[in-house]
């Protein structure tokens, strides 16, 4: 592989930071090439859903199942767009529409009941029942005001999330 | 799963995750406590931007110190003195050994029917003399610290794993009978032809089978008291150096003394790691036989035992503990089989009963 960061021109990380709403440096985009070269085996430009699950790290989450089919085939632009959500100076608000778009993975533009039993089911796995985790989610909706058969829309996930102080930040190494 | 990864579930792999996966708990149970799956989020963020498995395998790229008008004749004269004179010369130090090890080798094992035990000591001396000739190859500056292994029955020795040339290392000293891939190509042939007289084992990892053939003679080996001292590298594939990955349990259960052994590659002038999915072993050597010099140390340390009440498990983690110190290496909880296995469903289990037990506490109430 050797000097990975030589294959990126400056043209090309400015292509990648704009496209990434510049919520990367320069340094942590060359960081990131690096990383992307890495995980794509072969170099074929995009990374496939089962090399993100080679890393033992990234299978072991209860999530993978559900990330993967939004990282399948991500190509460099994408792999860095996904990331940035989890940069220090994404807003509140970038950070949320990603969470929105894990549990609306088929992005039909609304979260309902069944997608989050979906997400509740990956969570807890054989530990909960079908109808205890039914059970739960229906407690939690009502409490919140909706009704059991409510579909959530994005503008609902910012008021209920608004709430807990969300720290969702991971750091680009850069050596 | 082929049951391979099942011993990852013994360990106590969340001491050494991120603080993040241990979620606090919240007071009472919200729709936005549970809606907010950041921690899990930036927990997969993190393992793709950066994770310590991948660490384990990475090899360092070697600096050039050319980067100005007054090294740069040096270092050219440098490759020139590497390439066009050092390594013909390494190569034909080894092309020399080979000859001399083959011409007495072949009559001594194919001929020589009568005295057994005269046979395998003659053998052993030549195994030892040819790795002696290919830690030569490369100048192998190896410093060797501790009291040099005896043979004995009931022992065995384990080291951390870099390179197949870790063997090579041990074996010039003494001719150890080592548990070892079975490689294609000419490694392989000498794997079977002349390894096999020293007492090696070889298997396939990917066999599920080769397992229990393996540690029955593992078992018999070391109850022989002339057999050749037992080497195991426990960690099971080659680890770059910096790192160690959980150690097999298998050379701690034999009921004998383990006596580890530590090996630590000075990167100055290569870097020993031999990456095996991107180079072959020839290239490998190559690679070595084109530097200055490979320096290394070894160390010998005491013999242990398992203690009271103490599973195999623990014991190989102490051992690795031990070894990890004394040659400066970092610790970590993977399996190094998922190099070639996706992990146990089990590690994704245990986070799934912490989060429903958190969830179903919480209902009760």
């Amino acid at each position: 592989m050797g000097n990975a960061s030589s294959m990126l021109t400056q043209y090309d990380i400015d292509e990648v930071q704009e496209h990434s709403g510049y919520l990367f440096s320069q340094q942590e985009i060359v960081a990131l090439y690096k990383r992307f070269c890495q995980l794509d085996r072969n170099a074929k430009g995009f990374i496939s859903a089962d090399e993100f699950l080679s890393i033992p790290e990234f299978s072991l989450n209860p999530l993978s199942q559900r990330l993967q089919r939004m990282l399948d085939g991500l190509n460099f632009k994408d792999f860095v767009a996904f990331l940035s959500s989890f940069s220090q100076k994404a807003s509140p608000q970038q950070k949320m529409e990603l969470i929105f778009r894990v549990y609306d993975v088929d992005s039909k533009g609304r979260v309902n009941l069944k997608d989050l039993l979906e997400v509740l089911r990956d969570l807890t796995g054989s530990f909960m029942s079908e109808e205890q985790r039914e059970q739960v989610l229906n407690h939690m909706l009502e409490e919140a005001g909706y009704m059991r058969d409510a579909s959530l829309v994005f503008d609902d996930f910012v008021k209920i999330l608004g709430k807990s102080g969300m720290k969702m930040e991971v750091e680009v190494p850069i050596d | 799963m082929v049951g391979l990864g099942a011993d990852l579930d013994h360990l106590n792999i969340e001491e050494y995750l991120p603080e993040e996966s241990i979620q606090a708990e919240p007071k009472k149970l919200h729709l936005n406590d549970f809606l907010d799956i950041s921690p899990t989020l930036t927990e997969a963020a993190g393992a793709i931007i950066d994770d310590s498995f991948t660490r384990c395998f990475k090899s360092n790229p070697p600096e050039p110190w050319n980067w100005n008008i007054y090294l740069f004749p040096l270092w050219c004269l440098g490759v020139m003195i590497r390439y066009g004179l050092l390594f013909p010369l390494r190569l034909a130090i080894l092309t020399a050994g080979w000859i001399v090890f083959f011409a007495a080798f072949l009559p001594v094992h194919f001929l020589w029917t009568g005295n057994t035990k005269w046979r395998c000591k003659i053998e052993r001396k030549l195994v030892e003399m040819m790795c002696g000739v290919f830690v030569a190859s490369w100048t192998g500056v190896v410093k060797y610290h501790g009291p040099r292994p005896s043979r004995r029955p009931q022992q065995v020795f384990v080291a951390n794993h870099t390179s197949m040339i870790d063997f090579i290392i041990l074996e010039q000293m003494t001719a150890f009978a080592v548990i070892m891939q079975k490689h294609p190509g000419w490694v392989g042939f000498i794997q079977k032809t002349i390894l096999e007289s020293v007492g090696c084992i070889w298997f396939n990892r990917t066999e599920a089978k080769d397992r229990e053939i393996v540690a029955r003679k593992l078992r018999e080996h070391t109850q022989g008291a002339d057999n050749n001292p037992l080497l195991i590298f426990p960690e099971g594939t080659c680890v770059n150096n910096q790192y160690t990955v959980m150690f097999k349990k298998g050379a701690f259960e034999l009921g004998c003394a383990v006596c580890p052994v530590a090996i630590k590659y000075n990167k100055i002038f290569v870097d020993a790691f031999w990456n095996s999915k991107k180079q072959s072993f020839t290239m490998h050597l190559v690679r070595l036989m084109t530097s200055w010099a490979v320096v290394c140390d070894v160390w010998y340390l005491e013999p242990q035992y398992l203690r009271d009440g103490e599973t195999p498990i623990e014991f190989a983690e102490r051992i690795r503990g031990m070894i990890a110190a004394r040659a400066g290496l970092k610790k970590v909880p993977w399996d190094g089989y998922l190099k070639y296995f996706r992990p146990s469903p089990k590690l994704t289990e245990r986070k799934q009963q912490k989060f429903a037990e958190s969830v179903l506490h919480r209902l009760e109430k």
